[in-house]
């Protein structure tokens, strides 16, 4: 018995050596390592993932690969540009005018037939019974399809209206879309007089309510009439606002039973791409899965001769963990474990460094693991803002200008970028970054009042300390000293309070730049609200803004410097207040205008206009750099669109083979620990086995035989 | 006993009242009802009626404590409080901000918390007694000041220090554990490995100091006395009989946390990515999700007063001699 006993251990410890010897132990991914399955994070669980109200960006990430909006950006087009996704072609637009205005603008769209949707319960009979005892959605077995027409797409748009959903865009959109502030009202009132006959959750099946301003021609047919002209509203069929939703789903989603374990329109998506969602945990994993009924779309490309004009996607599978922590998501990037990765400011030097030209490339550790680099300048801006109706810093007459070009000559965001971002920037001329119409670099088109062009260096120069002061004093503050206290100037920065923990020094750094010229910065920061609250009341004076593209058009940027945006009269996006009657005019002119060189030029005049009035110190341009592992093909990067996953391609069994070169356990510490702690424990069990057997009384036993004698 | 307990019980819904009280006043004296939106709503785009419809559709709409525009009861039970706090004493917990229902949530994370949880509490409590007994019997020699030396060296650590070396040196250098990730299920045996080993040895300095001076006083009673004069060995003496007795005051400090183990461990649940109700809590705090944290404090108050009834029990179930009048 003891034999076989001491054969099934030594088995076992062979078993074990030999399994340690190829398996890797620290894998945090079940499954065949050798399948085609992309490994990705996400940072926070999405709010929602309701195509209606989704607007963040890990969010847009998931919903992105399972809608399908009438338009999507062209992968490769650069400037950015939009084609058909759903569509047989472009929607055809046609305007209705009277006295020469343009009263309505109506967009016809005809979809492609034989797109059908993922398989989903909705469109399947499920039994009461199974009904009852679904604790998520794969428990209901039974599924179905159906094709794709044009009224779910009619349906989605008026979802944007109903007080259930909560879209965040149907202020902008019941400005446009005939008819969809009224439906709105209607719907309210029928949510109200359900709620107040007793129902917690009232269902609205919009298919009884007409949106004047949507109509289905046919089947495959609908138009949708804006008020006036919006040419930016392409850009929005290109959101998943605009996906189709069916009605079965929003009907089987309203069953009260399954608001009880979640399973709603917010966390079980249906769409007809070609990914639908077969994992939903979103405090743990997401998983997108291929959806079966994906009718297949042709990879137009140059750059990769082994894909072109395949059909997408090329992924089977795509797990999204989530990763709040950048420590465990860095690590397990190296390990191999995560096909893609971002890199934070903790671990920036271990991957990049600067060649001779200044241009980031990737340090030799990173060029060893054949770890590929992608950089790409986000659509965004970040500023310093001034209220223009602060009594101090607002104001359009020379001397308040002269104080803020000043105080943004003094700012140094290119000292900013190199310090807080490792470089990862680009000091900014105006509002509208690299890669949208109305951007352009060179001499001619830098900050003429904040930078001087640098001949030699062929770059823009930020202008002198002395010129600030110069300023300054012009605008009646010599050597920053207020002329009416005695003393420094003083102003109040208003930020929100950040969880970096370089939040400290960048505050510091701040107040630095307002001590050059003498100018005392008080720092007042407050929770989120607290700060959004003073930008609506008016209560800052200087405070630090960002702003992410909606879509790739200079009027997403514009408007935020147009006087019916101003935030405390109505509520809107410019934070400054600025306000200035030929902005306006030529905002107003431009907005509607295409991609020409007339609009160029109205571009360059009101940018012209925002440099001189200084209504902010424009900061940055941030640019995002992206790692991605050998074993992906490489993919050019695009900051705008979403839906990218399905270009994506990878090569599983190399993977394979170096993760399993990568984590080989290493064993012989744990063998080096047992052997210490024996040597710690054999003194003592060797110390307690000789105190046990001394006697208690020690005899002189020779003494004692003789005294016997 | 039984009406001691009753007694106990009776005295929690006041309590309860008051920390419902206490956690929905602190709150709304940091965030009012329109910020909450903004915050579900997103931050672009969010016009004033959208505000209105979310805070009608969620019930923040009614005045907080008091509505003058009803008449009689109403005044009362048309607030935000009353609504608010009446299905939470069933523990009917309703649904987030964000629409999820909390009962289904709750029920699903506290998992994760207990698979840490237990186990760290059992391994820990098996790990700190043992070293405590052994310190105890080479009390005096070389090995106890070495010990309490180290524990003192332990104790001073942050357990912040624990997870992330722990992290670099068994899931990076050594490659023997995940850094980080969950699997429901019996595959999450090798992702609770690291994280209750650090818990463990996170543990350790406190826990051995702290049960050593239960040791060492037992060791000085007369009946130890006795069993050594029987010819009894030390060990036997030791881990017989001076644990029987020391396991009074051990047992009740452990007792008193065994509800709090549902609540989780917010930092362990981060750096390790498990998605346990710790996680849970602080994510809502962030979002100014009300109706989770409110829902997080009741709990945690339930479980703690749970926690002392039954270290109450405990008492009277390992010692004859406590009687609870």
């Amino acid at each position: 018995m003891k034999k076989i006993i001491f054969n099934a251990f030594l088995v076992c410890t062979q078993m074990f050596f030999c399994v340690s010897a190829f398996s890797q132990w620290n894998n945090p991914h079940d499954g065949n390592p050798i399948q085609n399955t992309l490994y990705s994070t996400f940072q926070s669980p999405p709010k929602t993932l309701d195509p209606a109200r989704a607007y963040t960006t890990d969010a847009s990430g998931i919903i992105a690969q399972i809608y399908e909006p009438p338009l999507q950006y062209q992968f490769f087009a650069r400037p950015y540009a939009l084609e058909p996704l759903t569509l047989t072609q472009m929607p055809v637009i046609k305007t209705v005018k009277k006295n020469g205005k343009v009263l309505y603008t109506i967009y016809t769209l005809t979809l492609k037939p034989g797109i059908y949707y993922q398989p989903h319960p909705a469109f399947a009979k499920n039994s009461l019974e199974n009904i009852l005892a679904a604790r998520q959605l794969s428990d209901l077995k039974k599924t179905g399809s159906r094709e794709l027409i044009a009224e779910d797409y009619a349906y989605e748009i008026k979802r944007l209206a109903s007080p259930t959903v909560h879209s965040p865009i149907f202020g902008i959109m019941s400005q446009y879309i005939v008819g969809l502030s009224d439906l709105e009202k209607i719907l309210e009132k029928d949510y109200l007089k359900q709620r107040s006959s007793g129902i917690s959750h009232p269902f609205l099946d919009l298919r009884r309510y007409t949106l004047s301003g949507v109509t289905v021609l046919n089947r495959y047919q609908y138009q949708i009439k804006l008020n006036g002209e919006y040419p930016q509203f392409n850009y929005w069929l290109a959101m998943p606002f605009f996906a189709p939703i069916p009605w079965e789903a929003d009907q089987f989603y309203a069953t009260p039973q399954f608001k009880r374990y979640n399973i709603t329109l917010d966390w079980y998506p249906i769409g007809t791409g070609p990914y639908f969602l077969s994992e939903n945990n979103p405090n743990d994993e997401m998983v997108l899965a291929k959806n079966p009924n994906f009718r297949g779309e042709k990879f137009h490309t140059v750059d990769n001769k082994n894909l072109a004009e395949k059909l997408m996607p090329f992924i089977d599978k795509a797990v999204f963990d989530l990763e709040k922590e950048n420590i465990p998501r860095w690590n397990k990037f190296l390990q191999g474990y995560y096909d893609n990765s971002g890199i934070s400011n903790d671990n920036f030097n271990e991957v990049i460094q600067l060649d001779k030209q200044g241009h980031p490339t990737l340090t030799s550790i990173m060029q060893k693991k054949g770890v590929r680099l992608q950089t790409e300048v986000v659509p965004t801006i970040y500023y310093l803002g001034f209220n223009m109706l602060d009594d101090v810093v607002g104001g359009n007459d020379n001397k308040h200008q002269k104080l803020r070009q000043a105080i943004a000559i003094a700012i140094s965001y290119e000292t900013y970028i190199h310090l807080f971002m490792n470089d990862r920037g680009i000091p900014a001329q105006g509002p509208i970054p690299p890669g949208i119409f109305g951007y352009q670099a060179g001499k001619k088109y830098i900050d003429p009042y904040v930078f001087d062009w640098n001949s030699q260096t062929q770059q823009p120069q930020r202008k002198s300390l002395e010129i600030a002061k110069k300023l300054l004093a012009e605008a009646g503050y010599p050597n920053g000293i207020n002329p009416k206290t005695h003393h420094p100037l003083m102003l109040n920065y208003d930020i929100a309070s950040g969880s970096s923990p370089d939040d400290a020094m960048q505050l510091n750094w701040m107040r630095q730049q307002f001590a050059k010229l003498g100018i005392d910065l008080v720092i007042r920061q407050t929770d989120y609200n607290r700060y959004q609250d003073k930008l609506r009341t008016s209560s800052a004076q200087l405070f630090s803004l960002g702003w992410v593209a909606d879509y790739p058009d200079p009027e997403n940027f514009l408007f935020l410097f147009s006087s019916n945006n101003s935030i405390v009269k109505f509520g809107g996006e410019n934070a400054t207040n600025y306000s200035n009657a030929t902005f306006d005019h030529l905002f107003n002119q431009m907005k509607n205008m295409p991609n020409t060189l007339e609009r160029f030029n109205i571009i360059q005049s009101m940018i012209g206009l925002l440099q001189q009035d200084t209504p902010c110190a424009f900061g940055f341009y941030p640019i995002s750099f992206v790692l991605t592992q050998q074993w992906m093909d490489p993919l050019k990067p695009n900051a705008v669109a979403n839906n990218t996953l399905k270009y994506a391609n990878l090569h599983p069994s190399l993977r394979a083979q170096l993760q399993a070169a990568w984590n080989q356990p290493v064993l012989w510490p744990i063998g080096l620990m047992l052997i210490i702690l024996a040597l710690i424990f054999l003194p003592l069990f060797l110390m307690y086995y000789q105190r046990e057997n001394k006697p208690a009384v020690k005899r002189d036993l020779k003494n004692k035989a003789e005294d016997h004698s | 006993m039984i009406a001691y307990l009753f007694r106990r019980i009776l005295y929690t819904i006041p309590i309860l009242i008051g920390v419902n009280v206490i956690t929905f006043v602190l709150f709304f004296m940091v965030n009012t009802p329109d910020d909450m939106a903004r915050m579900q709503l997103g931050q672009k785009h969010v016009t004033a009626n959208e505000i209105r419809q979310w805070k009608m559709e969620k019930g923040y709409d009614k005045p907080l404590f008091y509505n003058a525009d009803k008449n009689g009861f109403e005044k009362i039970t048309d607030t935000l409080f009353y609504i608010k706090s009446t299905d939470l004493f069933l523990f009917r917990f309703g649904q987030s901000d964000q629409g999820r229902n909390i009962n289904h949530d709750i029920f699903q994370r506290m998992w994760p918390s207990l698979a840490i949880a237990v186990p760290t509490l059992m391994i820990g409590l098996a790990v700190n007694i043992t070293l405590a007994l052994l310190i105890a019997l080479f009390r005096g020699s070389m090995f106890d000041r070495t010990t309490m030396m180290t524990c003192v060296a332990m104790m001073s650590i942050s357990g912040l220090f624990y997870i992330i070396g722990g992290q670099f040196l068994f899931s990076k250098l050594l490659k023997l554990v995940p850094i980080s990730g969950y699997n429901p299920g019996w595959n999450a045996y090798k992702f609770l490995i690291l994280p209750v080993l650090i818990g463990v040895i996170g543990g350790i300095g406190a826990g051995t100091r702290w049960y050593r001076t239960i040791m060492i006083e037992e060791i000085h009673k007369d009946y130890v006395k006795t069993a050594r004069a029987k010819g009894l060995s030390e060990f036997t003496v030791l881990f017989k009989h001076v644990l029987k007795n020391a396991m009074l005051p051990i047992l009740t400090g452990v007792v008193v946390i065994i509800p709090t183990l549902f609540m989780g461990s917010l930092i362990m649940e981060s750096f390790f990515s498990i998605p346990g109700l710790g996680s849970y809590t602080i994510d809502a705090i962030g979002q100014q999700d009300f109706n989770i944290v409110r829902v997080m404090v009741f709990l945690g108050t339930v479980f703690y007063i749970g926690g002392l009834i039954l270290t109450d029990i405990s008492y009277v179930l390992v010692d004859p001699r406590v009687k609870l009048e």
